[in-house]
């Protein structure tokens, strides 16, 4: 099994969530996130005065999903999250070492 | 008798000495009414019906005030921004009822200030005034006392973010008292400037905006700056709050240009159309300006704009055509973003810009009252520079300079009396949690 962790623009979050429910995905953790990457940040000018604002509002998506369908999810993702301009975001993906239901105690890819 | 037996000494003294205040001002109020029959002036009902609303506009500059500046600073000092403008309404409002009306507007001494003849507002009744021959004396006090209100109010944008509450309380007594009065006086109230000087002031360009910027000035620089500033982000919390304040001092802007005409004739009309056009030819001008150096229109900048505009027709208001309100809010509006830009390269930390949007423009309505003022427009006035009269530029920057010193010389004294005795600035850890906080106990959001 892999957690599939997104980082990816606002403006697409309902085409990824699309994408994602679209190839049977069934549950998502979904977080207003705040980062910098390569896009690095923008100036706000009030007044005549300058501010450097460093970090960019993101939306982090996290998705439990088992080996079989984890590149279709990928695909998915990077399909609908993408524009092609610097500040897409990134996809991490970890190990992950098991899952419990907690309502009924299933364990591992039943969970999911 | 019997009740006051249920309280205690302090609450009995208190009153005791409550209920003397109030025969004392049932009395000047019944003195008012002989005063109203000896006059024989007669009131006219629509001149006092635009002056009654004209009153209740210019009050709601002071909340409107509150919105523009709360807007301003950061989320934790946004009910202590907006608090001391309302509290500010509140004391003045009591202030000019009590002494502050008769400082002012009270039988001269010397040019430059009024007797204590009206103390308590005795004598000013329902009788019309020879300020304001068609309206009650009575309306005339209280348009004059929504100045008295909003001009202090203005200064707090120099020390927002770190004064204490009870220092902006103690040094608006004092600053009411000392320098706002007389200069009120000077101005419009007998003294020396209208009747010596012959400088003109429609409404209030010198008292008002160039009286309140010169205080500023002082106290931005003696309470210091922000602590972080300007190294850190200290970036407006609440544009839109701005916005709507910026929308209700424009509104209230024509109780005070166009109720300054006294009366509900020709003249309040110029005004009102004087004040709009050069407000929003100053918001459009503000906006191109930056426009051509950023390539981006703010809607501070807008708002920032109109004020500007606003400010800097105030004096001129009933003197020139609405051509040359265009040419004087187009001017201030470029001329007050570049003050406004300029103040990061001083280092000064006039927190929401008074200086350079009310002292520049005020300075330059003044001047500018004194280019385009024209008898043709208004045979009361004077003409300008530009048609063919230098006397009158001269006596507007006289008045205009005169009143800077005055303001700066006695605001620095009243500022210094108020740090040696309860301190102006709020400790660092005060100023780190928000005034909301450490100055009310309450906080203007929970999200």
């Amino acid at each position: 099994m892999k957690m599939v962790m997104a980082l990816i623009k606002h403006t697409k979050f309902d085409d990824v969530r699309k994408a994602l429910t679209d190839i049977g995905v069934q549950g998502m953790t979904v977080t207003e996130a705040k980062g910098f990457g390569r896009q690095m940040g923008y100036k706000e000018v009030y007044r005549g005065a300058q501010y450097e604002v460093r970090f960019l509002p993101k939306v982090k998506i996290e998705v439990a999903v088992p080996e079989e369908k984890l590149e279709d999810v990928l695909k998915a993702i990077e399909g609908s999250a993408k524009t092609g301009e610097v500040g897409d975001g990134k996809i991490f993906i970890y190990d992950l070492k098991d899952v419990i239901r907690i309502r009924t105690g299933e364990r591992g890819k039943e969970a999911i | 008798m019997k009740t006051s037996f249920l309280f205690s000494k302090p609450v009995r003294v208190f009153l005791t000495s409550t209920a003397g205040a109030f025969i004392f001002l049932l009395s000047a109020a019944c003195g008012n009414a002989h005063a109203a029959d000896a006059a024989g002036q007669t009131v006219n009902s629509g001149d006092t019906a635009w002056m009654l609303i004209s009153t209740a506009l210019v009050m709601l500059m002071t909340p409107g005030l509150a919105f523009f500046y709360g807007g301003m600073v950061r989320r934790k000092n946004v009910l202590g921004t907006m608090m001391q403008s309302f509290m500010i309404l509140c004391l003045v409002s009591v202030i000019w009822v009590l002494w502050g009306y008769t400082l002012a507007f009270g039988p001269d001494r010397g040019g430059f200030i009024g007797g204590l003849e009206w103390l308590g507002l005795r004598g000013v009744g329902q009788a019309p005034s020879p300020f304001a021959p068609t309206v009650p004396h009575l309306v005339f006090m209280m348009f004059q006392g929504m100045f008295a209100v909003i001009t202090p109010a203005l200064i707090t944008g120099a020390f927002a973010e770190r004064i204490k509450f009870s220092a902006v309380m103690v040094f608006t007594v004092l600053w009411t008292t000392f320098v706002y009065s007389p200069v009120a006086h000077w101005v419009w109230g007998g003294g020396w400037i209208s009747t010596r000087l012959h400088a003109l002031d429609f409404a209030g360009g010198t008292v008002v905006h160039i009286n309140s910027a010169a205080a500023a000035l002082v106290a931005a620089l003696l309470i210091g700056r922000r602590k972080g500033y300007p190294s850190e982000h200290m970036a407006p919390h609440n544009l839109p709050l701005t916005v709507v304040g910026a929308a209700l001092l424009w509104f209230g802007w024509f109780g005070f240009n166009a109720g300054s005409a006294l009366t509900s004739n020709g003249l309040a009309s110029l005004a009102f159309v004087t004040t709009n056009t050069a407000s929003a030819a100053a918001a459009l001008s503000w906006a191109a300006a930056e426009y051509v150096q950023r390539k981006k229109s703010t809607a501070l900048g807008a708002v920032s704009g109109a004020v500007a505009g606003l400010v800097a027709i105030t004096p001129a208001a009933g003197f020139v055509t609405p051509i040359s309100a265009i040419a004087i809010g187009a001017f201030a509006g470029v001329l007050c973003y570049s003050a406004v830009n300029l103040k990061s390269r001083l280092g000064y930390d006039d927190a929401l810009d008074v200086v350079g949007i009310h002292g520049v423009g005020g300075f330059w309505g003044a001047l500018a009252t004194g280019l385009f003022a024209s008898k043709l427009v208004n045979p009361a006035g004077a003409d300008g520079l530009f048609n063919g009269n230098p006397s009158l530029f001269t006596a507007q920057a006289v008045a205009s300079v005169s009143t800077i010193v005055y303001s700066l010389v006695v605001s620095l004294i009243l500022l210094k009396v108020v740090d040696w005795t309860i301190g102006l600035r709020v400790d660092e850890e005060h100023e780190d949690v928000g005034l909301d906080l450490s100055q009310h106990g309450e906080r203007g959001y929970y999200l």
